[in-house]
């Protein structure tokens, strides 16, 4: 037996006749931190409702902890949290309230629930809205009582589908720091997200998926080495003339991408490309040299930008 | 720390039946069911309390002092005593029925909170007979209410009548499972009238207010198929105590009710759940 506790193979979702996963092969070892990135309806919230034992796939082979969902639905979910894209509190019950009913939907104990309430609320800052009701609360807040709820039953596996999604920077980061800590605790993460500084952050693996399947798999590190240069150099000539230079830029670095108002340049040194491109007699507007990130790879990858 | 876990707890029924669908604790619904109902309106449930309240003195008296008595399976008695049994079963079924199509239309349309229980160690069948417990729970509560006004006007003739109490929490339990079923194939509010444009000729027709016998046979037929007439027939039955077989006849009825509207609620849930 390996250490995978979640082994996918050929798995595969169709609504009607639309193919929303098709035939991916994944694992997720213990204790790992997983990431599935995609653009929009790539099929990572239906992978993730699958692996969580919510929706029941077409075909191929799936086991969670060597079982399979099908049969084994409320025993897997006993082991997993999950945080859904969208929030599903219950708006009828107050905020304490709703962590305490979902732990007994686990069975938990009034006694345990008790303590561990305060815990989460503390984690959630949500101390000073125990009593509130769900309705009142703002985006950001529900949210927070969303993951926060997903630990109450210390699970062993977490599933955040975009978790940081209305969360403002400094939640964002205290999110970040808790889930390191779950990590370490041996808590095994899947985490989707449109953030690659939050995939680079948290993400020991990931799968780079787009119209149901997936194009790129390895630690963000590799994907960067593998698909795009060390360096990026973004230009400006304004957005009429960036077509007509693209044209003239090309030969002169590895790879070139066109967006709406700038241009990528890869080349593994940004500064002596940028020389190049002065000595051409060219003048961009602006120029900014940075190193590779994830966003390149998932531009390689699936042809668009995940933050316009 | 937990002492006890999340898995173990939910290891603990491996190998029982049915632990694709069910794990035991549809004991959680109720409880959420008795949160949410805290903080709820009141007025739901006094409203389902006062209609029978209020026909019974309307009918049972106004027009009980025309009638005069009433002839039930040989036996002559006051009006107000012939129509109360059939109130308490129209309350019972009334209050299953608001509670399993409304209630449950809402929460599994317009409200995610069934995505939520789902995503737990819960089963469809645990979501299913909690939400139904409930509907009965309240069925318990009118069937009670009722008796207590019913029983110091003398209108319960027999100590049988006591068991119309757990007569109409069984009759409640029938109604809720299938309308729980009903609902779930529903799209829409306008389709879920459909189920209230039957309910109210039944009320009427099913023997509530005079026999059956005035219909022409092959209505009275029709009209003993229906559910609220084998209900009625049960607690008059009992109230009157007037104990035949065919009581068991009718108690049989609702039994199969029960199992044919939990099987079909089970299985929307999953399909609507687990797509
Ligand atoms: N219940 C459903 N019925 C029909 N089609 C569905 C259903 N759920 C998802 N889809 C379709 O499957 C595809 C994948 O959807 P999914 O929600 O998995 O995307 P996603 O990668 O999570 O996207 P996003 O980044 O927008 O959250 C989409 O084209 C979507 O329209
Ligand atoms: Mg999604």
């Amino acid at each position: 037996m390996s250490t995978s506790l979640v082994t996918a193979r050929g798995l595969t979702k169709k609504f009607g006749d639309f193919v929303a996963v098709d035939a991916i092969d994944f694992d997720v070892a213990k204790g790992e931190s997983f990431g599935l990135l995609g653009p929009n309806g790539a099929g990572k919230s239906t992978t993730m409702r699958i692996v969580g034992a919510t929706s029941q796939r077409t075909s191929g082979d799936l086991t969670i902890l060597g079982m399979d969902p099908e049969k084994f639905g409320p025993q897997i979910r006993a082991h997993l949290g999950v945080v859904p894209q969208q929030d599903n509190l219950d708006m009828n019950l107050s905020v304490s309230e709703n962590l305490y009913i979902y732990g007994r939907y686990f069975g938990l104990s009034r006694k345990y629930l008790k303590t561990k309430i305060e815990e989460l609320l503390e984690f959630a800052q949500l101390e000073e809205k125990r009593d509130a009701k769900v309705e009142s609360l703002s985006g950001g807040m529900k949210r927070r009582l969303t993951i926060a709820r997903g630990l109450v039953s210390e699970p062993e596996i977490l599933m955040l589908d975009e978790p940081t999604t209305g969360l403002d920077p400094q939640a964002r980061h205290i999110l970040w720091d808790r889930l390191f800590r779950l990590k370490e605790q041996g808590v095994t993460l899947i985490i989707t997200t449109h953030f690659m500084d939050e995939a680079e952050q948290l993400c020991d693996r990931l799968i780079v998926m787009d119209k149901g399947k997936i194009m790129a798999e390895g630690s963000p590190a590799l994907l960067i080495k593998e698909y795009s240069t060390k360096e990026v150099l973004e230009i400006r000539f304004g957005s009429e003339r960036n077509s007509s230079m693209a044209n003239q830029l090309r030969e002169m670095c590895e790879r070139i991408e066109e967006l709406p108002d700038r241009i990528l340049l890869y080349h593994e040194d940004g500064e002596v490309l940028l020389e190049q491109i002065y000595s051409a007699g060219l003048h961009p507007k602006t120029s900014l040299v940075r190193r590779s990130s994830l966003e390149d790879v998932f531009l390689r990858l699936t042809g668009r930008t995940l933050v316009d | 720390m937990i002492t006890s876990t999340a898995v173990a707890i939910a290891e603990a029924r491996r190998g029982k039946l049915g632990e694709r669908v069910y794990s035991g604790r549809s004991r959680a619904i109720f409880e959420r069911g008795y949160i949410a109902f805290k903080s709820a309106t009141w007025m739901v449930i006094v409203s389902g309390f006062v209609e029978p309240v209020l026909y019974l003195f309307a009918f049972g008296y106004g027009l009980g002092k025309l009638i005069g008595n009433i002839d039930s399976g040989g036996v002559s008695i006051p009006y107000a005593a012939y129509i109360a049994p059939a109130l308490l079963a129209t309350s019972a079924m009334n209050g299953a029925i608001y509670d399993s199509t409304m209630n449950i239309f809402f929460k599994l349309n317009h409200d995610r909170i069934y995505h939520g229980m789902l995503a737990t160690s819960l089963g469809p069948l645990d979501v299913a007979l909690g939400e139904i417990g409930l509907a009965l729970l309240r069925g318990f509560l009118y069937a009670l209410s009722f008796m207590a006004i019913v029983v110091p006007l003398g209108l319960i003739p027999s100590v049988w009548g006591i068991l119309a109490i757990p007569a109409a929490v069984l009759i409640a339990f029938g109604f809720a499972s299938v309308g729980m079923a009903l609902t779930t194939y529903m799209k829409s509010f306008q389709q879920l009238e459909i189920i209230n444009i039957f309910m109210l000729p039944m009320f009427l027709f099913s023997g509530s207010f005079y026999p059956l016998s005035v219909f022409p046979s092959w209505l009275q037929f029709i009209i003993k198929v229906l559910p609220l007439s084998q209900a009625i027939h049960l607690v008059r039955g009992l109230t009157l105590g007037q104990i035949n077989t065919a009581l068991l006849g009718h108690a049989m009825y609702f039994l199969i009710m029960i199992a044919i509207g939990l099987f079909f609620t089970t299985k929307r849930l999953n399909a609507l759940f687990m797509k």
